[in-house]
């Protein structure tokens, strides 16, 4: 511990290395500290509040949550609904967001910053209104009713980051494409497609993950028929010790990290913003 | 050489703006480079992409081999373009971007590796079929598009302005290859440009077209030493206009020559005089108008600025007014 004594480093490092010494300590403190103590309360047995360090550490939770039925059932459902919710965005946002880099057509813009609509309102008040709708059309506590209330809300991404994508497509090398012999669908098969793929797999990754932790039109819609990881969350929370949270918290992390790892190629900056334009 | 292979009879399209090309007539022979040359915006890209297949037509025929081609959408016709930029597809690889129109035609696979292998090397360009367009220079690049174009053996071969992104040095060398390669597959080729040194250069014939219409059509020499307008004399080359009582006189610099003594029928005072290299170009003002004159350069020492001289115009065109 002697030379981690602040004065010792202050002029071992000199002050410019010491500042940012200690910002950059400060930074992961905030940064990592609350999902190292997620970490460290999952393999916690017994755990009171005033102390930072369990009482005792162990499998417990672990074994409690895994043997829990609604829960694991709760899993496959949330994966299913992100898949399906993903797919059916991508077959409806895509073509819009070829039709919005393509063609100059009346309110254009207006119908863009529409997708910005959707995620300006405040989330509940919005549900609220879709759920009296949901009632009228029967689609409240069924799958399609979720899958909507998930689509809804990534529209904008789905529609936004594709669309950037196919702009920088040239309408040359389109059109090359056209000359040596294909025809328009081969073109969008072969030519469009692939090289809007980074900016439309970032949008689905997107997606993905926001359906994964979707949970308040999840409750609305879905309740309690559908439940889904991110709901069964709020029981988890509400109806049994932290430890057993942090287990459940812990599970819903590793399908994100997974995701983010398996497409780390394609989530760069350049296909994140180069979407988000509007023009 | 003289059948012709496309041939464009009363081509009329119009954009809303007014731009477009109208009531264009024209034959394009096989085995010939015909360049369209003019200005932007004088519906020379127009006309090209008309061939291509990429803008309708509003009236009039196209006939590529003697078939009515103006229904037929760009990928059913027997025409290659190649444009100024962006044309190679950068998530496929030199030798994809190659094979593609040929894999789409359903050609054999060893058959497209034969032929990409030899245009690969009439093109020089061999040891690139591994790369990605961004790893190529933008003459490479060309290159390969013009490659891609040749290999779907097209009747007729559209250049769109390829190499004016391209910097000078590596434009000359792209158009003495392209003339080359042209010689060698007596290919047909229809070419855009609004660069007339690149026409000059180039062409078997040059259309020089202004605002939608053809303002003649002729070979390099033809259209240098006998422009037919106003229009065509100032755009080809360098030309000076001297103003006389009922029209112009339009007399190129090489033509106009100094005279020793009093003996030339114009009389004027020099302006200024320039070193170009070989030659000199000489400024001279006559009844307040500029006159070039290009002087050999051992000519020119006995020149200086302010001297009155006169000169004589060996080769001139007469326009009466307003033509």
């Amino acid at each position: 511990m002697k030379y981690l004594n602040p004065n010792r480093l202050y002029h071992a490092l000199g002050r410019r290395k010491f500042l940012e010494f200690t910002l950059f300590t400060v930074f992961l403190l905030f940064f990592y500290s609350p999902l190292m103590n997620t970490v460290m309360l999952a393999f916690a047995n017994v755990y009171r509040v005033p102390a930072v360090i369990p009482q005792q550490f162990g499998f417990q939770w672990w074994s409690f949550i895994l043997s829990k039925e609604s829960l694991m059932s709760s899993i496959f459902n949330s994966f299913v609904i992100a898949i399906v919710a993903t797919a059916v965005s991508l077959i409806i946002c895509v073509p819009a967001a070829y039709a919005l880099s393509r063609y100059q057509f009346r309110g254009r813009r207006v119908l863009m910053f529409s997708y910005l609509l959707t995620n300006a309102f405040p989330k509940m008040g919005l549900y609220v209104s879709m759920g009296i709708l949901f009632y009228k059309f029967n689609l409240m506590g069924t799958f399609a009713g979720v899958i909507i209330v998930h689509i809804i809300n990534t529209l904008m991404f789905m529609v936004w980051l594709p669309m950037g994508a196919l702009r920088n497509i040239h309408r040359q090398q389109e059109e090359a494409a056209r000359d040596v012999g294909a025809t328009p669908l081969q073109v969008f098969r072969k030519v469009t497609l692939p090289m809007a793929m980074p900016g439309i797999a970032v949008a689905s990754i997107f997606t993905f993950l926001g359906s994964l932790e979707e949970s308040e039109g999840t409750m609305l819609v879905g309740f309690p028929q559908i439940n889904t990881m991110a709901t069964e969350m709020y029981g988890v929370i509400s109806d049994y010790p932290a430890t057993a949270g942090a287990v459940f918290a812990l599970i819903l992390i590793v399908p994100s990290l997974l995701i983010l790892f398996l497409f780390r190629k394609y989530i760069k900056p350049d296909s994140v913003f180069g979407g988000v334009k509007i023009k | 050489m003289r059948s012709p292979k496309v041939q464009l009879k009363r081509v009329t399209k119009k954009y809303a703006n007014g731009d477009g090309v109208e009531n264009i007539n024209l034959e394009i022979y096989e085995g010939e480079i015909l360049t369209l040359l003019g200005p932007s915006g004088c519906g020379k890209t127009t006309l090209l992409r008309i061939l291509g297949g990429f803008n309708a037509i509003d009236d009039g025929e196209v006939l590529i081999n003697g078939n009515n081609v103006v229904q037929l959408a760009p990928e059913k016709r027997p025409t290659a373009m190649v444009f100024q930029s962006y044309n190679l597809w950068p998530h496929m690889t030199v030798f994809e971007n190659l094979a593609f129109g040929m894999k789409l035609r359903k050609m054999p696979r060893t058959q497209i590796k034969e032929a990409i292998k030899s245009m690969l090397d009439l093109l020089k360009m061999n040891g690139t079929e591994k790369k990605y367009p961004n790893q190529l220079s933008g003459g490479q690049q060309q290159r390969i598009a013009i490659a891609r174009s040749l290999l779907l053996k097209p009747s007729v071969l559209l250049l769109d302005e390829p190499f004016s992104a391209l910097d000078a040095k590596i434009r000359m060398q792209m158009r003495e290859e392209l003339k080359k390669i042209q010689a060698q597959l007596n290919i047909t080729v229809m070419f855009v440009t609004h660069d007339q040194e690149e026409a000059m250069a180039l062409s078997h014939r040059i259309v020089v077209m202004d605002k939608g219409k053809i303002a003649q059509v002729g070979t390099p020499t033809e259209i240098y030493d006998q422009p037919v307008s106003k229009y065509v004399a100032s755009f080809i080359g360098e030309m000076n206009f001297i103003k006389e009582a009922d029209g112009e006189l339009a007399v190129r610099p090489e033509n106009v020559r100094i005279c020793s003594g009093n003996s030339g029928n114009y009389k004027g005072t020099i302006t200024s005089i320039m070193i170009l290299g070989h030659f000199a170009s000489v400024h001279i003002n006559y009844e307040g108008q500029d006159v070039k004159a290009f002087v050999a350069r051992s000519a020119s020492f006995e020149l200086c600025e302010t001297m009155p001289v006169s000169f004589e115009l060996i080769k001139y065109q007469r326009y009466k007014k307003g033509a």
